[in-house]
């Protein structure tokens, strides 16, 4: 007993001074490098190639907030997270930014403490199945096998759906997405389910992608984003308008072809010039220089380019913009005004 | 006695009969095959089974390897040339993803212009040992064992060549600490060689490296626990854990048989402890637990928290081995070596150590193999070992999809290295063995 009260006080104390360390932005500076926690690979949203230099969605988060902080997008040390492992490298400090295919729910924000800085890409659990079974809708799959990642959220989603749509199905558990393709693939599974921009990407590497279908339905919300420890505000609101930054540049029609033209001096277009430094001083109030979203953009384009280059329908993964399109083409993407 | 068969028997025959050709199913590959395969009609069945079986994998897998294709640059690129050359349906491994990612499986994210590093620091490990593996080569050169160490870390990370060296100087305090202290009192000596070379790093370490990096600044420029991966990674910390789990486990096994009731218990927790939680609870405790208890801001080295933790393990059971070996010996070697008027560290040394490993070899070893496959465990807390590479190179669009070719790839990596620890471990066998005749 006396023992449980001593560690725990440890604990406590290990957190409590791991609060009081609060200004993030000051140690990130003082390193000369921001650390990033990203995924160990997903196809997309972040890999390293063949020379070791990490890219991906993800990646292109962690790389802004470098860029706005430093002017240098390859000032990142990516930490490579495994499922377990990311959110407490995110609260013992030993990442300051966690950009890793994350879900934004109830419990993480609050009961985990941790503080979600807005949504890059919003998924939703799809089903794919092969073509050969004549199925069109998920509500045909009753007393199917489904392949199914434990221990995550999809799991708990595929339960309710089938639960409230009173339908039975057989799960067949498996670990990682990789060995998901492979039993699939063998007809271990009649289904499989997961995020829909994964299925997507799988069914990209099949030799006939043209034999498999993703149903239409979504059963799920997946809103996924970068997030960053509780209790350090002024740098919870660095990452947020960094990525609001890449979002408004898409809606203001900044591109990584035209930022040079545009911030070179103030336009017509007084929300450009704030966004790009050339007036107001909103790189001062986050502490940052003033070019500091014009940085953010130019490390790999708004997030529109972002998008396009590592996961749009130009790359084997081709993904559709869909709820990911800008708010003023029918998308969630929106950013509070630049004011 | 023959003289009394000469009475009873009507015919002796007095000369040898010619010696006949043996009958065909007595000779050869036939007899063989009758002994061996075919002695009775359930292994018969067996070995027909068997080999169906082998030709089996050999038809599914034979086809699938021989057709490898072994230049392209993406999964696609390969399944283009497959049908171009061989066909549509004809099976095929990818195995360019090898070729393409050769550098990445072996160094991880190592600075290519560094390359050369890891691969001499292997060079200069298997020197180093050389004189410890084959008694052949003279002794003298065992000196160079002591250094190999330091030039290892040198070379894999790099920095001041005189940070490894003043460490080094603490082992070299706690010699001579030994060396001064023992013959005065045996019990202060071996205190004496623990503690001042701990006091002599926390204390003057810091302060000689700084002073002589300072005047004189050689080194290699410094790479960082986080650019290791690949291969480099699993045998670093394969390697590490071997070298300091050996003397660990050989002073753990000693304390768990001493008579001072704290070293006795001491030790008797630790193995207990340790080896009764799984490595890989270990391992979360190394990366993620330490995290909490460590002030804010302690930048401790992923992999030597790793290290340490694979090496602690691995001495718990190397302490077993060789605590069966003590308890092997008969109690009149350790009475003739008191008899002897040695005192305690000499008469295991030159006595009850050389018995008692000789017996333990084939358990230490076989621990030594056990650990170097436990190192794919650290897959679990994000570090990129081979296996934590395969999802890596997997994620890129370009090979999204392979799975067998990698994991095929790393399973022959890690025989070749296992079947060389154990051939030498027969070798040794045997060579001991020969000895005690």
């Amino acid at each position: 007993m006396k023992n449980t009260v001593f560690f725990g006080a440890l604990t406590v104390a290990g957190l409590a001074a791991g609060m009081a360390s609060a200004a993030t932005l000051d140690d990130v500076k003082a390193r000369g490098s921001l650390n990033c926690g990203v995924t160990t690979g997903v196809p997309g949203f972040a890999a390293p190639d063949a020379n070791g230099v990490w890219e991906g969605f993800d990646v292109a988060v962690c790389r802004a907030v470098a860029a706005a902080i430093f002017g240098d997008s390859t000032a990142v040390q990516f930490v490579p997270t495994t499922g377990q492992t990311r959110f407490t490298a995110l609260a013992s400090g030993e990442v300051d930014m966690l950009a890793r295919n994350t879900t934004w729910t109830f419990s993480r924000d609050v009961d985990l403490k941790f503080e979600f800085t807005g949504v890059n890409y919003y998924d939703g659990q799809g089903f794919m199945v092969p073509r050969d079974l004549g199925v069109s809708s998920a509500s045909e799959l009753d007393g199917a096998t489904v392949c199914i990642q434990t221990g995550t959220t999809t799991e708990l989603n595929l339960a309710d759906y089938f639960r409230v749509n009173n339908i039975s199905y057989e799960p067949v558990p498996i670990e990682t997405n990789a060995e998901a393709q492979q039993q699939y693939l063998a007809g271990a599974c009649d289904v499989y389910t997961t995020d829909a921009s994964a299925l997507a990407a799988t069914r990209a590497t099949f030799e006939a992608p043209g034999d498999h279908i993703i149903l239409p339905e979504i059963i799920s919300k997946e809103p996924l984003g970068p997030l960053v420890r509780h209790g350090d505000n002024e740098w919870a609101d660095i990452v947020r308008w960094t990525l609001n930054a890449l979002i408004a540049a898409e809606e203001l029609g900044i591109t990584s072809a035209n930022i040079e033209g545009l911030a070179s001096a103030p336009t017509d277009n007084p929300e450009v010039n704030r966004l790009l430094g050339t007036e107001g001083e909103l790189g001062a109030m986050l502490g940052l220089e003033a070019n500091w979203a014009m940085n953010a953009i130019m490390a790999g384009g708004n997030y529109g380019e972002v998008f396009e280059s590592n996961i749009g329908e130009s790359t084997p993964i081709g993904l559709a913009r869909g709820l990911n399109a800008q708010w003023t083409n029918g998308g969630l993407i929106y950013t509070p005004p630049f004011r | 006695m023959s003289d009394t068969q000469a009475q009873t028997v009507a015919y002796v025959r007095d000369t040898m009969v010619d010696a006949q050709t043996p009958p065909i199913t007595e000779v050869g590959v036939i007899k063989w095959l009758r002994e061996n395969l075919f002695s009775s009609p359930l292994n018969a069945i067996l070995t027909i089974a068997s080999l169906y079986l082998v030709y089996w994998v050999i038809a599914h897998v034979g086809p699938w390897m021989i057709n490898g294709i072994w230049v392209a640059d993406s999964l696609t690129e390969c399944r283009e040339i497959r049908n171009a050359t061989l066909g549509a349906d004809v099976p095929a491994a990818c195995f360019a993803v090898i070729t393409e990612r050769w550098p990445q499986l072996m160094f991880g994210f190592y600075p290519s212009d560094a390359y050369w590093r890891p691969v001499v620091a292997l060079l200069v490990f298997f020197v180093g040992i050389a004189p410890v593996l084959f008694d052949k080569l003279p002794r003298s050169l065992l000196i160079g064992t002591l250094l190999t160490p330091f030039v290892m870390y040198l070379l894999l990370w790099g920095g001041s060549i005189w940070g490894p060296f003043a460490v080094g100087l603490g082992f070299v305090a706690g010699y001579f600490t030994f060396r001064f202290l023992n013959p005065i009192n045996s019990l202060m000596g071996t205190i004496g060689a623990i503690i001042v070379p701990i006091l002599f790093w926390f204390f003057l370490t810091g302060p000689i490296a700084s002073t002589l990096t300072a005047t004189a600044p050689i080194g290699l420029p410094f790479i960082e626990s986080k650019d290791f991966g690949g291969f480099t990674l699993s045998v670093v910390i394969g390697i590490a854990a071997i070298i300091l789990s050996l003397p660990l486990g050989i002073l753990l096994a000693l304390g768990r048989q001493s008579d001072l009731p704290i070293i006795k218990y001491s030790a008797v927790v630790f193995i207990e402890v340790i080896r009764g939680v799984p490595l890989i609870v270990w391992l979360f405790t190394a990366s993620l637990l330490l995290n909490y208890f460590l002030p804010p801001g302690t930048n401790f080295d992923l992999m030597l928290r790793v290290i340490i933790m694979v090496t602690l393990f691995s001495a718990a059971y190397i302490a077993e081995v060789i605590r069966g070996g003590l308890a092997a010996l008969p109690k009149g070697q350790y009475e003739a070596a008191d008899a002897l008027g040695l005192d305690y560290w000499k008469s295991m040394q030159l006595i009850i150590l050389p018995q008692a490993l000789k017996i333990s070899i084939p358990g230490i070893v076989n621990t030594f193999i056990g650990l170097f496959k436990d190192t794919t465990l650290v897959v679990f807390i994000g570090l990129l070992d081979p296996v934590g590479l395969t999802n890596a190179i997997r994620a890129s669009t370009d090979w999204n999809g392979i799975y067998w070719e990698l994991f095929l790839f790393i399973g022959i990596m890690f025989f070749i290295f296992c079947y060389s620890m154990g051939r030498y471990s027969l070798y040794l066998e045997k060579k001991l063995q020969r000895e005690h005749r």
